[in-house]
């Protein structure tokens, strides 16, 4: 990985910016979909695709590229819209997510799309994936390390602590291995610390003995110091808990998990996009 | 009389002949698809040495995975191993696996194309003791029903070898179903198996009924279709060791020959082979058809012996099913 410099967290974060106005351009031709998870998730996937991963968008079958598994499926729109800036295939079929015939299913598809490792959506299943991909590059004996990115409120799913116990088991042998958890506290019927605790998250992936970092999720540099200090630890998996705004981006969206599940009207989508193009009001002239 | 072309076992109908449980054959075949290619890989739930991945996990320790009491994991472990080049088998009860994790096995498995093979062990009533919690009789309708699957019923250890060798050459997910008694041994290493080829096991001179059989029940098909013979019933036997792809094009044509069909499992009636079966008549020639199988119950606690006997899964059983799809011709 290269050195972070300023120009390039600009052109990171410039590109997070990017995403999520195409992510509430998606939603708003959708009429369905998710909205908070994927804003709030824009600054780690530019992180990912643009700077962590180590990818080819012209050769998405690579073997000895990074694998990056998204476990919570319902986030794709911010999946697509990564992948198509990067290249794996043109922005302008953004615009057919979730309808009749699209390479863009409602909950991604391996298969369908170049650059989608895995097919998920039901939740709690995609760190076991990940597990034996990371697995498979040990048997291999390949450098390629694999990135698990799933939500808070799966770590409700008996599977995903089936996996977590089985990762910790394994150790070194999974040094390969990172999660990534959007830690937004929303979850459909409302906050997590209401739904069901994941308190301490923390403590417990401590306990199963895993390496464990807690990050800004919109603090790209921070973000990225994190990844890297995963690379370098030996014994065991690592997992980043990322701090995320959800609808992050957009004001109306901000904290409120009543947009987990919904898609912004033609009206509420042009509101969110002018905000996007001034930065929140940061700035007057709309940057384009 | 027996199909000479199918080289079944000469002593087949001795009562001393060689009995194994198709699981053993699972364990063999393993160890050999291991040899012929590295990149298959066994994963197995805390039931090891059950379902015989024992061995495997002895000859190639660096390829078998210990998953503890998690299906779940299981399954989709071995999704992420099968869409990375590697061949995964996981094993474990079929009440779990393919039971439990039933939406790992859809969703990573089946809907993702990950070159997975399932393999159910202990399933069938016959598993015995342990009671209905631990037999499943509903896991051929659970496996059969989901795109881009394939299901094999081995008959007995040979076939079931066979079978989970086979599956290693074949792309993408595949469930394997296996028993845990020992049954008889009535193939032989000559006997063809050929995925969505079923097999003529028994033929007589004048055929009046169709038995379409899968797993080791089959054994008792053809002393029923022996016995049959004898009293001047004649009848075709025939091994449908593949439920999906189903060989619809023999089945159509023997039925037509026939004029009446019986189907024999240890297996709910309902979405398995008779479901099956059914489905395919009734697409292709309509003809009356009795279900040996069974009937939308649990079973329960017992031997092996007393289960068959008690859910009416025996040779006499198969006789009565024959007699009276006779008279509905």
């Amino acid at each position: 990985m290269e050195a972070l410099h300023d120009k390039k967290l600009k052109f990171l974060e410039e590109m997070a910016n990017k995403i999520r106005r195409e992510i509430i351009e998606m939603l708003v031709e959708a009429g369905s979909g998710h909205s908070a998870g994927p804003l709030g998730m824009a600054d780690i996937f530019s992180a990912m695709y643009f700077h962590v991963l180590k990818h080819d968008p012209q050769k998405p079958n690579w073997k000895d590229r990074d694998r990056l598994v998204l476990s919570n499926g319902h986030i794709c729109p911010v999946l697509y819209a990564s992948l198509a800036n990067a290249g794996y295939f043109s922005v302008e079929k953004l615009a057919t997510l979730r309808k009749i015939n699209s390479r863009l299913q409602g909950h991604p598809h391996r298969g369908s799309l170049p650059g989608i490792e895995t097919t998920s959506g039901p939740l709690g299943s995609g760190l076991s994936q990940a597990i034996g991909m990371a697995l498979a590059a040990r048997l291999d004996n390949k450098k390629y390390r694999v990135y698990c990115l799933a939500s808070d409120g799966e770590h409700q799913e008996g599977n995903f602590w089936e996996a977590v116990m089985f990762a910790g088991k394994q150790g070194s042998n999974l040094n390969n291995l990172t999660v990534i958890v959007d830690r937004n506290n929303i979850q459909i019927d409302g906050f997590t610390e209401k739904i069901m605790p994941l308190e301490s998250l923390k403590d417990k992936y401590e306990a199963f003995k895993w390496h464990v970092l807690d990050v800004n999720g919109h603090d790209i540099e921070e973000f990225v110091a994190a990844v890297n200090e995963a690379r370098a630890i030996y014994e065991r998996p690592t997992v980043i808990i990322a701090h995320t705004i959800p609808g992050k981006g957009v004001s109306f969206m901000e904290k409120d998990f009543r947009w987990h599940g919904k898609p912004p009207t033609q009206e509420e989508g042009e509101r969110a996009l002018k905000e996007l193009r001034t930065l929140g009001g940061e700035i007057k002239s709309e940057h384009e | 009389m027996i199909n000479p072309d199918v080289k079944l076992n000469k002593k087949l109908f001795d009562k001393r002949a060689d009995q194994k449980a198709t699981r053993d054959g699972f364990g063999e075949g393993l160890v050999e698809a291991g040899k012929i290619d590295p990149a298959v890989v066994a994963l197995c739930a805390d039931v090891t040495e059950s379902t015989r991945t024992e061995e495997f996990s002895k000859k190639f320790p660096e390829r078998f995975f210990e998953m503890g009491v998690a299906e779940q994991n299981m399954a989709s472990v071995a999704a992420g191993l099968g869409v990375s080049g590697k061949i995964p088998y996981i094993s474990s009860y079929a009440v779990f696996s393919p039971g439990r994790n039933y939406e790992q096995i859809r969703t990573t498995i089946a809907y993702n194309d990950s070159n997975v093979k399932i393999a159910g062990h202990h399933a069938g009533i016959s598993t015995g003791p342990d009671g209905a919690t631990h037999q499943a009789t509903e896991d051929i309708a659970i496996m059969r029903a989901m795109p881009n699957m394939k299901v094999f019923v081995p008959c007995d250890a040979i076939e079931a070898k066979k079978a989970t060798m086979a599956a290693a050459k074949i792309w993408g997910p595949v469930y394997l179903r296996f028993q845990r008694e020992k049954t008889p041994i009535f193939t032989t290493e000559d006997t063809p198996f050929s995925p969505g080829n079923a097999e003529i096991f028994w033929q007589s001179r004048s055929p009046q009924v169709l038995i379409i059989g899968c797993g080791p029940i089959l054994y008792d098909a053809i002393v029923a279709a022996k016995e049959l013979d004898e009293n001047g019933i004649g009848s075709i036997v025939l091994n449908c060791h593949t439920i999906k792809p189903l060989d619809e094009d023999k089945i159509a044509e023997l039925a037509k020959k026939c004029g009446a069909v019986v189907t024999v499992e240890e297996h709910q009636i309902t979405g398995g082979l008779g479901g099956a079966v059914a489905e395919a008549l009734a697409k292709n020639y309509p003809a009356p058809v009795e279900f040996v199988g069974m009937q939308d119950v649990f079973g329960e606690s017992g031997t092996a012996k007393e289960l068959m006997d008690k859910f009416n899964l025996e040779a006499k059983d198969i006789k009565t099913a024959v007699k009276k799809v006779i008279k509905r011709k």
